[in-house]
């Protein structure tokens, strides 16, 4: 049962964390991400990284989905700005590693705040296709615009390279990734204890209310794209340094649905929704390799036979997903607290 | 939850506006929805409009907001025209509304749904936004303060004020949204049946907020209603429209004698009563 967590303040009340519990168990994830690598082989500091590559494009995603509402199928392509931008600039002038992250996410961004302009006519499917339509077009030059992109064969991304140490390696990067993952999460949890946060939901819910409080659909709608492909921008960034890289294969049209499919599972709409959906979507398939991997002994096969089952095992969980907890694990989470918070009065 | 100490401080209450409507027409396609329609809304006044379904209350109502744009007339609120002006704009001059059709983020809490009234007062931008420190969080906190204040205790909504607006019962939701328009700090309060749907209790308890706000606020409301118990008590003037033309204006006295809107409301010239007895047989 928690109790003794009565306001004293407005402030107390509309904090980050509301109650000790929450600040302990904060403290206790920041803790465990910094003794990880301690514990870590280099392949589990590989999924750690690629999962909070994940987690950031997913936030990303989930603003612009999951909040305001605009569906979108061409987030992959923002990503791959992003990874094309650092790409670019490191190969090219060697600039240093957070410039370029910025970079990354400020191009995305501005490509993305054009790619928003149909949605101030068109929504729902109709949007959707239109920014699949943008991912192909992005796909197209990324293609053939050879001078910059590197055409068929694309870019080699140079090491990352941070007060003059070398992060080549995963376990290396982490050190990278992870402090940027923890501030854009907390940065777009910020972003909606505010006006700007609270006019995006309202564009979702209820569009013609929203204008008549004021609110400037144009503006929202556009800011919310911008921000979204900044988050797809950095992760994107962030996985050039990780694969080292860049080619127009790297972030196929299926990419994008694999961060709808995160943003869904997750819960969309709630931050620890799109990091719950990120770990999901990247570790699920992870496990179903081990699986298959320990059945080797009994069935030397295994691995050629599991390779498809695994993906109906995967598609399956997902379509399971939809129709048993459609708020996605973020409702699980949700009543997990609950529970806990209730007990042992009520079960 | 604790009481504020900024309780004490005065709320901000902007002055009573007036509205004038001069002959508002409204075409759609070959159906005159407005006819040469004017309507005035004196400062301080609850103003009901009224008339049978399809008279055009609703367009009226959409065309004063912003959301039509109305063939020839003019708006104007305290003397400034604007006819011209977009519907989002509006809401900053000061004018507030609310939907027949209840028209909540459903997905906010009460408080959220709320504080989104303000929006247009703020001045929180997204760089702000994200770091949730020093300016964007002491907006923020004199805003809930605020609400708290003027708003929420007001309108007695504490209890439900951290609850998702759409498990709410119906009438609660009609107050929630009445909540929502008062946050807009408005000048002029347009209600679109306000009491729609609601049982007897429901209908009173709003009555007496809408006679609240005008009293406490000092603002000045004009409200389109059915329900011509309600409308007859607290309105101070009554205009009524019949296929999108004014047919009376006056006191609810005045407009309750009426032969024209007696006519309009029971469709038969004879005896208003005869004719009644005649629907209900």
């Amino acid at each position: 049962m928690r109790i003794a967590t009565a306001k004293e303040s407005y402030a107390a009340d509309e904090g980050l964390f509301k109650t000790d519990t929450q600040r302990v168990w904060f403290g206790l994830l920041i803790a465990g991400l910094l003794v990880y690598p301690l514990g870590a082989s280099n392949y589990w500091m590989f999924l750690a990284v690629l999962v909070m590559i994940n987690i950031i494009s997913t936030t990303g995603l989930n603003v612009l989905t999951g909040y305001t509402g605009q569906v979108s199928l061409g987030h992959a392509a923002f990503m791959a700005v992003g990874a094309y931008t650092v790409a670019f600039f490191d190969g090219r002038f060697g600039t240093p590693v957070l410039l370029n992250l910025v970079l990354a996410g400020t191009v995305a961004a501005g490509i993305g705040y054009l790619v928003g302009l149909p949605s101030l006519r068109i929504k729902g499917l109709y949007l959707a296709i239109a920014t699949l339509a943008a991912a192909v077009i992005l796909g197209f030059i990324f293609l053939n615009w050879t001078p910059v992109t590197g055409g068929l064969r694309g870019l080699n991304v140079p090491t990352a390279r941070i007060l003059g140490i070398e992060m080549a390696t995963p376990d290396r990067l982490y050190w990278l990734v992870m402090p940027i993952c923890v501030v854009m999460v907390l940065a777009a949890k910020n972003l909606f204890r505010t006006r700007v946060g609270r006019a995006f939901i309202a564009i979702r819910d209820r569009d013609i209310s929203a204008e008549i409080i004021g609110i400037s659909l144009l503006r929202y709608k556009l800011m919310s794209f911008a921000i979204s492909s900044f988050y797809a921008g950095v992760a994107g960034g962030l996985w050039a340094y990780l694969f080292r890289v860049v080619t127009p294969e790297s972030f196929p049209a299926l990419a994008s649905i694999f961060f709808l499919a995160a943003v869904i599972v997750g819960g969309a709409g709630t931050i620890i929704g799109g990091i719950f959906g990120a770990i999901f979507m990247t570790m699920v398939p992870e496990y179903l390799k081990l699986v298959a991997t320990a059945l080797v002994p009994w069935f030397p096969d295994a691995s050629i036979y599991l390779a498809p089952v695994r993906n109906i095992i995967f598609g399956a969980l997902i379509v399971g997903f939809l129709i048993f907890e459609p708020m996605g694990l973020a409702e699980v989470w949700r009543r997990v607290r609950r529970f806990f918070a209730l007990w042992p009065f009520r079960t | 939850m604790a009481v504020s100490p900024s309780h004490s401080a005065a709320p901000v209450r902007p002055p009573a506006a007036a509205l004038d409507v001069d002959g508002l027409s409204l075409q759609f396609g070959g159906v005159k929805a407005l006819d040469g329609v004017s309507l005035n809304v004196a400062a301080g006044s609850i103003t009901a409009l009224i008339g049978p379904n399809g008279a055009g209350k609703t367009s009226a109502f959409n065309a004063i907001s912003g959301f039509y744009k109305p063939k020839t007339g003019t708006v104007k609120l305290d003397g400034e025209d604007i006819t011209h002006v977009p519907a989002r704009e509006r809401a900053k001059l000061g004018l507030a509304r609310t939907f027949q059709n209840i028209a909540l983020f459903r997905g906010m809490t009460v408080l959220d749904n709320i504080k989104l009234g303000r929006h247009a007062h703020l001045n929180t931008n997204v760089f702000d936004a994200f770091l949730y420190w020093g300016r964007a969080k002491r907006e923020e906190m004199e805003l809930r303060a605020e609400i708290e204040r003027d708003v929420i205790d007001f309108l007695e909504l504490d209890h439900i004020r951290n609850v998702p607006v759409a498990i709410l019962p119906y009438g609660l939701q009609k107050k929630v949204e009445l909540a929502r328009a008062l946050a807009m700090r408005p000048r002029i309060l347009m209600l679109d049946e306000p009491v729609a749907g609601m049982n007897r209790e429901e209908t009173e308890d709003m009555a007496r907020a809408i006679l609240d706000v005008r009293e406490e606020w000092g603002i000045s409301v004009l409200l389109v209603e059915h329900d011509m118990g309600m409308v007859m008590d607290i309105s101070d003037h009554v205009c009524v429209l019949n296929f999108g033309r004014r047919i009376a204006a006056g006191t609810p006295a005045e407009v309750r004698a009426n032969p024209d809107v007696i006519k309009a409301y029971l469709g038969s010239s004879g005896d208003p009563h005869k004719a009644a007895v005649e629907e209900v047989a």
